[in-house]
């Protein structure tokens, strides 16, 4: 461990020299902050994106009407396949069945109007989507049971059209007809489409039968969508199968016949999020990696101007008995300090920055700094602080004593 | 290891030059900056080196000092032919036998007078308490105890050379070797300098100090004087009336034994 008593050198050194100092490491602390920054938004986004997926109902699969042809096909989903699902003999694994018929109408209350996903649902949706309500009620059993012209609202449109007066028990008008509000939701915080904030919700047949108008299919009325809670993730596998299998004898679809339904489940959505998100991660993490190597490329350039600059410091500990070692491993320590510390203020502004942007409530984004992103970025800035160094060490060493003292 | 203490060479003179040239190649020009120097300089002695400038002078103490090699003739440095040293001997030679004192001083910025004095050491392996309390005591020997945490801006001229000279001499070294060292110093610091010079070698130290300057070169016991690469006289310095010394020297020495009015 001979080379550690040139810490003190190298510290003495940088101590001797701060601003020049700071500039080599700014290089540095930028790269490892980029690689740090970039990754943690990317895991932070692949964490918002499964907690929304995962926040949108446990253990789903959703059957949507119209097959892979694409939409405007009639709709063959009714809700005598989602009663047939909610058998519990036939399915021991399905905890709920919850069917739904969206679609989109002009909501008018007083002088304000909007137009908005109206959901017919059944009382158990809000469970089944993990629904919060935060005023008043959800669609109970029996406003479903005799399609009550009732409504719940998301938050965005309770905030849209009554802005901060209490709208239970007020009216609003649904493509001409009055329904009474129950209930308002708590904000889900999605912001996207089909997020439950900009939605409003009714008793299904409500929506079936006196808004929309919705056909009939097998002597059945048609519906959007029929949500199924499986018992665990690990059932939905199955589960999508045997209902797959169900849908398709209901159906009578032959052996040739493409499905007539879309069916997805949480647990593949969520495989195929984490993969986007990791290839994000990766792209993300590359493009801060090559802001480390060029912050590398600026510290051997001002390590190379510092070695010109220093020339007559050189001669001189030559002249004291400096070997070729301990010149050599005097700038190549210096420039190792440099790096390890610039990555350490770069692990420092990183983690602030992502423990500041917590307290900004309207940022859209996260960053998760994994301990993994700390170890690499720390390891490339140590490996190119000991590359980069090398060569401005090397030049240090060769300087010829006599040419190093002349120098002033 | 200490040279001169060892073997059969102890009664070897010092500094031994036998016919030294220096060759320096400046593209297609050859500049001859010593033709064939033959030098004795036994233990303890006090040897000033003028010449006008460009006469060698520099260059003749880079190769003494062993910061150089001549281009031919031999260097006995204790009685070691020095020509067979592989550079990190060389390197542990100027460590351990050779006190270097500069005209600029060449301080380390912003860096205390104690690590200046402790570099030498470092470099010999003498670290922690030891080395401190050795630079200390250098440190003290040119009267500088008290500013031992002050840095180079801090201090006066003649308080930095005094801070090189500390660094000369941490290494306890047989020769000391001054380059114009008051040319950058007021004449009374630089008369403080000198007496630091006397008593070093009067405690068993070989000075050998280059200059310009009458008043520093009388000091000495001997002096040489150069002339373009060559020695024109060697003679103790009583010997050598003002007059010589301004043709020897340049004018420009001359001038300035003058003002100084030594
Ligand atoms: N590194 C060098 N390259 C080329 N010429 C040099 C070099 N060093 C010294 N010289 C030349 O050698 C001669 C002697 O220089 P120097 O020893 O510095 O003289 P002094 O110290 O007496 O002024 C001068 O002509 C100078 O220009
Ligand atoms: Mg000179």
């Amino acid at each position: 461990m001979r080379w550690v008593r040139y810490l003190g050198v190298a510290f003495d050194s940088i101590a001797a020299h701060k601003l020049r100092s700071a500039l080599t490491m700014l290089g540095i602390i930028i790269g490892v902050a980029a690689v740090l920054l970039t990754i943690g938004i990317g895991s932070g986004a692949a964490a918002s994106i499964t907690e929304r997926i995962e926040s949108s109902g446990a253990n789903l699969i959703t059957i949507s009407a119209g097959g892979s042809r694409g939409l405007g096909s009639t709709s063959t989903l009714t809700l005598a396949d989602a009663e047939a699902l909610a058998d519990r003999s036939l399915f021991p694994e399905i905890v709920a069945v919850a069917p739904q018929y969206s679609s989109n109408a002009t909501v008018i209350y007083g002088n304000r109007e909007g137009s908005y996903t109206i959901v017919g649902a059944t009382d158990n949706y809000v469970q089944v989507r993990n629904l919060q309500v935060e005023n008043g009620d959800f669609l109970n059993a029996e406003q479903v049971e005799k399609n009550e012209s009732v409504v719940v609202l998301g938050a965005t449109v309770a905030s849209d059209l009554f802005g901060a007066d209490n709208p239970i028990g007020q009216n609003v008008r649904i493509g001409g007809h009055l329904f009474r509000v129950i209930g308002v939701l708590k904000a889900s915080g999605g912001a996207g489409f089909g997020s439950s904030d900009s939605q409003l919700f009714v008793p299904i047949g409500a929506a079936q039968k006196r808004l929309f108008n919705a056909g009939r299919s097998n002597g059945s009325d048609v519906v959007t969508q029929i949500s199924v809670q499986g018992v665990n993730r690990e059932a939905l596998q199955g589960l999508q199968l045997q209902i797959e299998r169900i849908l398709r004898l209901r159906h009578r679809l032959d052996a040739n016949s493409e499905n007539d339904f879309m069916i997805q489940n949480q647990a593949d959505l969520l495989e195929l999020a984490g993969d986007v998100s990791a290839t994000l991660t990766a792209l993300l993490g590359g493009i801060g990696a090559v802001s480390l190597v060029v912050g590398g490329i600026g510290i051997m350039n001002i390590m190379l101007v510092s070695v010109t600059e220093r020339t007559g410091e050189i001669g001189l500990r030559r002249a004291l008995g400096a070997h070729d070692r301990d010149i050599l491993l005097q700038f190549l320590m210096e420039a190792l300090v440099l790096c390890g510390l610039g990555g350490l203020i770069g692990v420092g502004l990183s983690f602030a920055a992502a423990v500041g942007l917590q307290f900004f409530p309207t940022a859209t984004f996260r960053i998760v700094i994994e301990p993994w992103s700390v170890g690499l970025a720390l390891s490339v800035s140590t490996a190119s602080g000991f590359l980069f160094g090398l060569y401005p060490a090397l030049r240090a060493m060769q300087l010829d004593p006599i040419e190093a003292l002349r120098y002033e | 290891m200490r040279m001169h203490s060892s073997g059969p060479e102890s009664n070897a003179p010092v500094i031994e030059l036998q016919n030294v040239t220096k060759i320096y190649q400046m593209g297609r020009v050859q500049v001859h900056a010593l033709r064939g120097v033959s030098l004795i300089i036994e233990r303890g002695e006090y040897v000033a080196i003028i010449g006008a400038s460009g006469s060698g002078k520099s260059t003749l103490m880079n190769i003494i000092g062993l910061l150089d090699r001549p281009t031919s003739g031999a260097y006995r440095l204790n009685g070691v032919d020095v020509a067979q040293l592989g550079k990190g001997r060389l390197a542990d030679v100027r460590n351990r036998e050779i006190g270097f004192v500069f005209q600029r001083f060449h301080l380390l910025p912003r860096t205390t007078a104690q690590r200046q004095v402790e570099l030498p050491l470092f470099y010999a392996g003498v670290r922690g308490k030891v080395a401190k309390r050795r630079a200390l005591d250098a440190l003290m020997q040119v009267r500088l105890g008290e500013r031992v945490d002050h840095r180079p801006d801090e201090l006066s001229g003649g308080q930095q050379q005094r801070v090189a000279i500390a660094r000369a001499l941490v290494m306890r070294p047989s020769i000391l070797l001054a380059d114009e060292p008051t040319g950058a110093l007021d004449s009374q610091t630089g008369r403080e300098v000198l007496a630091l010079f006397r008593e070093l070698n009067e405690a068993g130290i070989t000075v050998i100090v280059v200059t310009h300057d009458q008043g520093v070169a009388s000091q000495a016991q001997r002096i040489v004087a150069l002339r373009d690469g060559a020695i024109i006289s060697d003679a103790p310095s009583r010997t050598i009336s003002s007059t010589q010394f301004a043709s020897a020297s340049g004018d420009a020495a001359h001038h300035r034994f003058q003002e100084v009015g030594v």
